[in-house]
């Protein structure tokens, strides 16, 4: 057959994107448990780490069958529902009607008190940004909290990953009275109050995403916090 | 053996400092010696095995969309090569983030096939395929030494200035974390390969 004729062309062409198909299909399908498994010990790294922690990721399962005490989802006015905290996608529900969020919250048990974990979602200056706030059982005070970027600049926001930055959380109180305050965000050395922790220099706006992640979240589960006893 | 195929790329012919090309993933990857090891291994895997598949098929490709079938073999190979990341070595598919996705987009690659490999044998299009990843791979961990050791105080994410150092006032370059620093050190290897290489100076 001429090679350069269009239904050689047209042929060869059908043929090849079937082969590439199958070939990646049998990829995917392979390798897919591999990666689910991986993305999910990093998220159980994660939450694990927000409570002081810190555990490979191949050993992040058996910890968190340890410290992790019970998992469960409130709806927006702080009642339980029925449903599995750990596959809920906290990004996706903070986008839906109030009414319809289901919100995960992870209870963990460590030195002897129960600490909520909570997940908070935002963005930062290139890309998403997400994260665990470990609270005390009386819902105000920070025990512990991780952050983690899809893309913020190394060196700069990318700083907010580092234990030095998350450090500045710990034993901040989110409520100012009765009123979600969250915690903010400030800029070099101003931070004194309660609420208040340092920026990173040079990672402004990622440190404003933290802040508006925090207070956006957070809101997400107030009335959860304030049933707590 | 045909051996200049697999060793010059290395130097005179590197794909890099001699034919400036896929620059653009050296300066972005290039901030730890990990990724770009990662990205090197990646990057020689994906040019050898294109040169393979494209130069054992290139009498049955259609002239006219040649360019097609080069870029869904180089994706495909690609695809594969993220998902392998993804499932056995997520810290280092974490770190590349879409650089693996842009292997494609490397133009050492579809540069080696269309020149190279469309119009050889199967057996030296691989070794040339070999040797402009690795030229690649070499020219990135040369990079990274530096950017790492620099800007970081560590190689492969373990600490090698002794921290006696920082107490003296040493302190990390934060410029070198920075992709133009990795522009600066490319220049300034280049400069030094063509000082050695006085055949590669353009007239």
């Amino acid at each position: 057959m001429n090679k350069e004729s269009n239904r050689y062309t047209f042929l060869f062409s059908a043929a090849m994107v079937v082969v590439v198909a199958v070939a990646l299909t049998v990829v995917s399908t392979v390798l897919q448990p591999l990666q689910n498994e991986n993305a999910e010990n990093e998220k159980r790294q994660n939450i694990l780490q927000s409570v002081k922690v810190n555990v490979s990721r191949e050993a992040s399962r058996e910890a968190f069958a340890v410290y992790i005490t019970r998992q469960f989802l409130v709806n927006a006015d702080g009642q339980e529902i029925p449903g599995d905290a750990f596959a809920v996608d906290p990004a996706k529900e903070m986008k839906k009607p109030r009414e319809e969020r289901r919100l995960p919250v992870f209870a963990a048990r460590v030195d002897g008190s129960t600490k909520y974990i909570l997940p908070v979602r935002g963005a930062g200056l290139w890309g998403p940004l997400w994260g665990y706030v470990a609270l005390n059982d009386d819902g105000n005070a920070i025990f512990g909290a991780v952050f983690d970027h899809k893309g913020e600049t190394p060196g700069l926001g990318a700083e907010i990953t580092r234990e030095e930055f998350r450090s500045r959380f710990d034993g901040k109180t989110i409520f100012e009275n009765d009123a979600l305050v969250a915690v903010r965000v400030l800029k070099g050395g101003q931070a004194n109050g309660p609420h208040e922790v340092d920026a990173i220099s040079g990672g402004t706006i990622t440190s404003k995403g933290v802040e508006t992640m925090l207070k956006n979240s957070l809101a997400c589960y107030e009335p959860f916090l304030k049933s707590l006893p | 053996m045909k051996i200049p195929l697999l060793l010059g790329p290395l130097s005179k012919n590197n794909p890099i400092l001699a034919q400036i090309l896929g620059i653009c993933s050296a300066l972005a990857v290039t901030a730890k010696m990990e990724p770009a090891l990662v990205m090197g291994v990646s990057v020689t895997a994906v040019t050898a095995l294109a040169s393979l598949i494209l130069s054992a098929l290139r009498d049955a490709i259609p002239n006219r969309v040649r360019i097609i079938v080069q870029l869904v073999v180089v994706s495909a190979l690609v695809i594969i090569i993220d998902q392998l990341l993804k499932a056995f070595a997520y810290d280092a598919s974490k770190q590349l983030s879409v650089f693996v996705g842009l292997i494609i987009t490397n133009c050492i690659i579809m540069g080696r096939v269309e020149a190279f490999a469309l119009a050889n044998k199967p057996w030296p299009s691989l070794l040339d395929g070999v040797g402009n990843g690795l030229g690649y791979a070499i020219i990135l961990l040369l990079v990274a030494f530096f950017r790492e050791l620099l800007g970081s105080g560590a190689l492969f994410g373990a600490r090698v200035i002794p921290e006696a150092l920082y107490e003296r006032g040493y302190a990390n370059n934060g410029l070198m974390i920075l992709p133009p620093a990795a522009l600066i050190l490319v220049g300034v290897i280049i400069w030094i390969h063509r000082a050695r290489n006085k055949e590669l100076i353009e007239s």
